[in-house]
């Protein structure tokens, strides 16, 4: 089957948007090719802004350009963009709701070999607690179009989350992307998942698996972190008894947060579930494969499995 | 170009400080220091480069102003209602809820301001955002900022200063406001900057040290931008922290601080014969 990362198909998608859109723009920070910012030269060489290795210069420099309605989209590995240039991000683009579009490429552990300091697990929570900004993070190359072409004409600020971990398609053609709703992918009856990115491939194995072992699940992808959809997560607690987060990234701030938030406000009689929240457990990646990082923190199909039945 | 003589120029200067004035009035804290040192600045801009009128100002072909040390916005509201873009009377809400006048830039809430800055170092990477798009759009206007001696300590300042180089943004002209003191003392005690107009040179830029109160001489210097200048320019403006009241020059100490009622008539007083004496010259 083949397979694609969602970097790959942001390249495309957005080199597409440029070919009909003459105010697309992407700028990377001396890593062009590796986020794919760089395909957009084959429609248009001078809509790509090459701007050294300077993350703070690039954001301001993008939220110029969007004050005169051209549509950045901005690219660095995740962790550099909203590390880096948190400040930037913070007082040129989310408080003065500029249509830049932040594309965190590279994030989560399947970063891989580079290590830790290459390895995004903290971005979902530094976006999304800036106001005004929309968080996406799409989980396959189709979902990561769907999220480009719909960006085009979002009006306010918005961070991407992308990746370099290859899937096959893990979305059913006749589900669209909807922005600020979940998907459901599977229904069951005694433990849901909540997925968000590409980590999704391994959430709907360890589905299947735990279905062939009596144990009923449903799973459910997130693409829009920010607004959520209060709504699936309402439904979801008051007809499983388990709902469990799934996330390349931090425990803390990230799709298992946003959920725990909205279960903070829920009517208690409503809730029959029990939240239970799967990431890095408060610390950093390290050099390895991505499937062996995966293993380590428990987020391969095993580990997803294995955590799941220790629950019920 | 705008055809106001230097006396005229002068003139402006002198009320803008009085405005300034006004606007903060006492017993509350402003940014007093950087806001008076830079008038002689935003008035040749304002009054004498910039193609920027009530007419225009919202044209996509006008020059634009940004006040990269955000807090010496002040100056800017000023001469924005002295233009007829706000008055003067709504200015005397400044910082205050629910004012349009926030204590650093808003582009959101302020008409007329170009650009969200306040935490320091990021108005020139803004500056040349705009530069690039506005070449792509066929757009030859040109993007003035002021920047303070104490912000250029601020790495980002140096990386938009290579990517202004780097793309030939020589629309793209920067002043620094050189008056030698920032928030908590001297800018060389605390972090030495010098030499400008060498580190400017090196960067890509020309760079001209002018006296920053000699309207004829930044008026000059930004003759100097006129579309076929082959670099960008930086013009290091030498002035007075505080200019024009006597009492809180070439001190850190009314960078952001409040007059007492006494302090402030006396700085009115200062500035109302300041206007006197250029009348009478007339």
């Amino acid at each position: 089957m083949a397979t694609e990362a969602t970097r790959d198909a942001f390249g495309r998608a957005v080199m597409e948007l440029a070919r009909k859109y003459k105010d697309v723009y992407t700028m990377d920070c001396d890593l062009g090719r590796s986020t794919r910012a760089y395909q957009i030269t084959e429609v248009d060489p001078k809509r790509f802004l090459e701007m050294g290795i300077s993350e703070q210069d690039m954001i301001s420099t993008a939220s110029g350009m969007a004050s005169l309605g051209k549509v950045v989209y901005v690219n660095s590995f995740a962790v550099f963009i909203t590390g880096r240039a948190y400040d930037q991000i913070r007082q040129q683009v989310s408080l003065p709701e500029m249509k830049v579009r932040i594309c965190g490429s590279s994030a989560g552990i399947t970063q891989g070999t580079d290590g830790a300091t290459h390895q995004s697990v903290t971005d979902l929570n530094l976006m999304r607690g800036l106001p005004n900004m929309a968080v996406v993070s799409p989980a396959d190359g189709r979902q990561t179009e769907e999220v480009i072409n719909f960006s085009y004409n979002y009006p306010g600020p918005m961070y991407i989350r992308l990746s370099r971990f290859s899937t096959p398609s893990l979305i059913p053609e006749d589900k669209t992307f909807q922005f600020g709703k979940a998907q459901s992918l599977k229904e069951g009856d005694r433990v849901v998942f909540l997925s968000t990115g590409p980590i999704l491939m391994n959430v709907l194995k360890a589905a299947e698996k735990l279905e062939a072992e009596g144990i009923s699940c449903g799973v459910y992808n997130f693409p829009t972190l920010k607004p959520m959809d209060e709504g699936a997560v309402s439904d979801l607690a008051g007809r499983y008894d388990f709902l469990v987060t799934v996330e390349e990234h931090s425990i803390i701030g990230g799709l298992g947060s946003a959920v725990a938030e909205i279960f903070s406000g829920m009517d208690r009689k409503k809730v029959k579930a029990r939240l239970c929240r799967l990431g890095l457990k408060d610390c950093y990646g390290e050099s390895g494969l991505a499937e062996e990082l995966l293993e380590k923190h428990g987020l391969d199909t095993d580990g997803i499995c294995n955590y799941t039945k220790s629950l019920v | 170009m705008k055809n106001l003589s230097l006396w005229n120029l002068e003139l402006k200067a002198a009320e803008i400080r009085l405005h300034l004035l006004r606007i903060f009035s006492y017993g509350k804290p402003h940014h007093f220091g950087g806001s008076f040192s830079c008038v002689e600045m935003v008035t040749a801009l304002y009054f004498y480069k910039m193609n920027y009128s009530l007419e225009n100002w919202q044209a996509p072909g006008r020059d634009r102003f940004i006040m990269s040390k955000g807090h010496s916005v002040p100056t800017q509201y000023v001469v924005l209602a002295m233009l007829g873009i706000h008055s003067l009377e709504e200015l005397k809400t400044i910082k205050q809820m629910g004012s349009i006048f926030q204590g650093h830039p808003d582009v959101r809430k302020t008409p007329g301001i170009e650009a969200p800055t306040g935490s320091l170092g990021q108005g020139l990477s803004f500056a040349n955002g705009i530069a690039l798009a506005g070449r792509d759009d066929g757009l030859d206007f040109k993007v003035f900022l002021i920047l303070g001696d104490g912000e250029l300590q601020e790495g980002q300042v140096w990386e938009a200063a290579m990517t202004t180089a780097h793309y030939g943004l020589k629309n793209v002209c920067i002043l620094v406001d050189r008056n030698r003191y920032q928030s908590q003392g001297a800018v060389d005690d605390l972090m030495g900057i010098e030499p400008l107009t060498d580190k400017f040179n090196a960067f890509g830029w020309q760079a001209e040290r002018v006296d920053g109160h000699n309207l004829q001489a930044l008026c000059a210097a930004l003759d100097k931008v006129d579309g076929k200048n082959d670099k960008p320019v930086a013009i290091v403006a030498d002035t007075v922290k505080g200019k024009g009241i006597s009492f809180i020059e070439n001190t850190y100490k009314y960078h952001n601080f409040n007059l007492s009622r006494e302090e402030y008539e006396r700085a009115e007083k200062e500035l109302l014969e300041r206007i006197k004496d250029l009348e009478k010259r007339s």
